[in-house]
C-alpha cells in the first residue's frame, strides 16, 4: 500500500507544486520551515481545502481526481489540528463519541476503551475541555481523531501550541501509537527534534515544493540537504539493547558498527531503540586510542566531507554501514588527511535515547 | 384598571411578537449563516439592507411597506392575484411588517453568534465524518445557543415596542391590528391616564425581565448589544 497526493494551487503569492509518494505504514515526517506550504498540503490532501486538479489516493482508495472529489466527511481520516480544538459544548467522553459514532459499526476498528487507555485519558473522561490543560486537550483530540478508525492520521504541528513540558508529557503518547497502531501518520512539524523522535520517513519541503523524500535516517545524512549542515546536524542510529553492567551501571546497546554504553535504562534485553548522535559529539582519530574517557569508539570509513564556512568541515561516515557525522574544524581535517576511504576511529561522545 | 379591550390588544401583542419571533428564527438563521461563511464580494450591500430598520424612521419604513402592501403596490397585487384582499390593515400585514423592522434584532446576534463559532469547529466535525447538516445541528447550533437566546429576546421585546409601522399599516383596528403600544397611545388621547399607567407599567416591567433574563443568561459569554 502507498500514499499518493498531487496538488497544485496558489495561495497569496505562494506556489504549492507538489507530488508526494509514501510509503502507506509508519510515521512520515512533512518537515520543512514555517510558511514553506505544510500546512497548506495537509489541508489539501484531507480535503479540507479543494485543491482543482488535484488527486490524492490512499491504498486503493480514491479521495480526489478529475472527476471525483469525496469531501472530507466521507475519507475516514483522522485530523489533529494544531489547537486541540475540542467541542465546548461536549465533555471528554462525547468528545471521543462524536466520530465513533459516525462510524458505521463494522468498520469500527478500535474501542473508545482502547484508545482511552493508549492516550491516558481514562479519569478526564466527564470533564469538560475548560477543565483541563493544555496537553491533556491534545491528547483527547488525537483521541478523539483515532475513534474514527481512520485510515490515516493528519497531525499539523500538534505539539507546536504547548510548552516544553507539556510537549515532553505527549511525546511518548505520540511513540505509543507508532507502535500499538497499523495506521499510518502523516505528521507535519517544523521541529527537528520532534520529526527525529518519531518519523521513519521524511519529506523536505521548501517555497511549496518537496525538496527530497527517504527513510530519515537517510535523509539526515544527505549533503545535497539542508539537514546535514548547520548546528543541528545530526543522525538517527536503530540499535537493540544487548545487555546491562550491573558494576557500573550501564547498559550496552549494539548496531551494526559496534556496542555503545550507555547510562542504565530500565529497558528489556532486545528492545529496540532509536538513537540521536549530534555531529558536534563525533571526534575522529586515526588510532585507536587507550588513554581518553570516551567509551563509544567506533571503526569508520570516510564517505565524504564538505566545508561548512571556512572554519569547520562535516564528515559523513559510515561505521559497519550506518551512517554517522562528524563536524571537525577544517585544519583537524588537514592534519588528520582525512579524504574519501580512509579508515578513521569516530569518537561518540555522547548518545540520546530516543524511545 | 385595564379593561377587555386592553387584554384583548395584549394577546394581539403577544400573538404579533410570537409570530414574528418565530418567522424571523426560521428566516433570519439561514441568512445569518450565509452571511457569515460566503465570500460574495458584495456581501456588505445585503448586511446594510438588513441593518436599515436601525436606523430609519419607522414611518418611513411603515409608509413604504404600506404602499408596497396595498392594492396598488407590488405585494398588494400578489396577494389579489391569489384571490386574498390586500395585506395593508390586516394583522398579516403587521405579521409581514414586524419582519422587516425587528430583522436586525435577530440576524445581528445570530451572525456574531456564527462568527465567534468559526470555522474550525466546524472543519473539525467534517473530518469526524459529520456531513454539512449534521455540522450545523450538533456543532454551530450548540456553540451558537447564547446567540440564538439573544436573537429571540431581542426580536420578541422589539416587535412588542413596535409603535410607528404598526401605526402606518395596521392602523388603530381594535381587536384586530390594534397592539399595546397604540392602546397606551389611545388611552392618553383620551385623557385615560389610568389605564395608560397600567399598560406602560406593565410594558415596562416586561421589557426590563426580559433583557434581564438576556443578559444573566449571557453574562459568561460576551454580550451582543442591541
Amino acid at each position: 500500500m502507498s500514499i499518493e497526493g498531487r496538488f497544485r494551487f496558489e495561495r497569496q503569492n505562494f506556489i504549492l507544486d507538489v507530488h508526494l509518494d509514501i510509503p502507506g505504514r509508519g510515521v512520515t515526517a512533512i518537515f520543512g520551515p514555517s510558511g514553506s506550504g505544510k500546512t497548506s498540503l495537509l489541508r489539501a490532501i484531507a480535503g479540507l481545502d479543494r485543491c482543482h486538479g488535484g488527486y490524492m489516493r490512499i491504498g486503493d482508495t480514491l479521495w480526489q481526481d478529475g472527476r471525483t472529489f469525496v469531501p472530507p466527511e466521507n475519507r475516514r481520516l483522522g485530523f489533529v489540528f494544531q489547537d486541540a480544538s475540542l467541542f465546548t459544548h461536549l465533555n471528554v467522553r462525547r468528545n471521543l463519541e462524536y466520530g465513533f459514532k459516525r462510524t458505521p459499526v463494522a468498520e469500527r476498528k478500535v474501542s473508545i476503551e482502547k484508545i482511552t487507555r493508549l492516550l491516558g485519558i481514562g479519569s478526564l473522561l466527564e470533564r469538560r475541555p475548560d477543565q483541563l490543560s493544555g496537553g491533556e486537550q491534545q491528547r483527547v483530540a488525537i483521541a478523539r481523531a483515532l475513534a474514527v478508525s481512520p485510515k490515516i492520521l493528519l497531525m499539523d504541528e500538534p505539539l507546536s501550541a504547548l510548552d516544553l513540558p507539556r510537549k515532553q508529557e505527549i511525546m511518548p503518547y505520540l511513540e505509543s501509537l507508532h507502535d500499538e497502531l497499523d495506521i499510518p501518520i502523516l505528521y507535519v512539524s517544523h521541529s527537528l527534534n520532534e520529526v527525529a523522535r518519531l518519523a521513519d520517513c521524511l519529506v523536505l519541503i521548501e517555497e511549496g515544493r518537496i525538496r527530497a523524500t527517504g527513510a530519515i535516517g537517510e535523509m539526515l545524512t544527505r549533503f545535497d540537504l539542508p539537514l546535514a549542515h548547520g548546528d543541528q546536524a545530526e543522525v538517527l542510529v536503530e540499535a537493540n539493547v544487548a545487555g546491562h553492567d550491573d558494576a557500573f551501571d550501564l547498559t550496552y546497546l549494539d548496531f551494526p558498527g559496534g556496542r555503545l554504553s550507555v547510562v542504565r535504562t530500565g529497558l528489556p534485553i532486545g528492545h529496540a531503540v532509536r538513537l540521536r548522535v549530534a555531529a558536534r559529539d563525533v571526534s575522529l582519530t586515526l588510532e585507536q586510542h587507550t588513554g581518553t574517557s570516551i567509551l563509544n569508539i567506533f571503526r569508520a570509513t570516510v564517505e565524504e566531507i564538505i566545508s561548512e564556512g571556512s572554519a569547520q568541515v562535516t564528515v559523513r561516515l559510515a561505521a559497519g554501514g550506518v551512517p554517522l557525522l562528524s563536524r571537525i574544524t577544517r585544519k583537524s581535517s588537514t592534519l588528520l588527511d582525512l579524504e574519501r576511504g580512509k579508515s578513521v576511529f569516530a569518537q561518540v561522545k555522547s548518545v540520546a535515547l530516543l524511545s | 384598571m385595564p379593561t377587555g379591550i386592553d387584554f384583548t390588544a395584549l394577546s394581539i401583542t403577544f400573538k404579533l411578537a410570537g409570530l414574528t419571533t418565530l418567522l424571523l428564527l426560521l428566516l433570519g438563521t439561514p441568512l445569518a449563516w450565509w452571511l457569515t461563511h460566503t465570500h460574495w464580494r458584495f456581501k456588505f450591500l445585503l448586511e446594510a439592507v438588513v441593518a436599515m430598520p436601525l436606523v430609519l424612521p419607522p414611518s418611513v419604513l411603515g409608509f413604504y411597506l404600506l404602499v408596497a402592501l396595498g392594492p396598488h403596490g407590488p405585494v398588494g397585487k400578489i396577494t389579489e392575484w391569489l384571490g386574498g384582499r390586500p395585506l395593508a390593515f390586516t394583522f398579516t400585514g403587521l405579521v409581514v411588517g414586524s419582519v422587516f423592522y425587528s430583522m436586525p434584532f435577530v440576524v445581528q446576534p445570530l451572525q456574531n453568534a456564527f462568527t465567534t463559532v468559526g470555522r474550525r469547529s466546524l472543519e473539525v466535525a467534517a473530518t469526524l465524518q459529520a456531513n454539512p447538516l449534521d455540522r450545523f445541528f450538533t456543532v454551530a447550533v450548540p456553540l451558537a445557543r447564547s446567540g440564538f437566546l439573544t436573537a429571540a429576546v431581542l426580536g420578541f421585546a422589539h416587535t412588542v415596542g413596535e409603535f410607528g409601522v404598526i401605526l402606518m399599516i395596521g392602523g388603530n383596528i381594535p381587536g384586530e391590528t390594534q397592539v399595546l403600544s397604540i392602546a397606551i397611545y389611545n388611552h392618553v388621547e383620551a385623557l385615560e391616564y389610568a389605564r395608560a399607567h397600567w399598560l406602560s407599567g406593565g410594558l415596562l416591567l416586561l421589557s426590563f425581565c426580559m433583557l434581564m433574563m438576556v443578559y444573566a443568561l449571557n453574562r459568561r459569554f460576551m454580550v451582543i448589544q442591541p
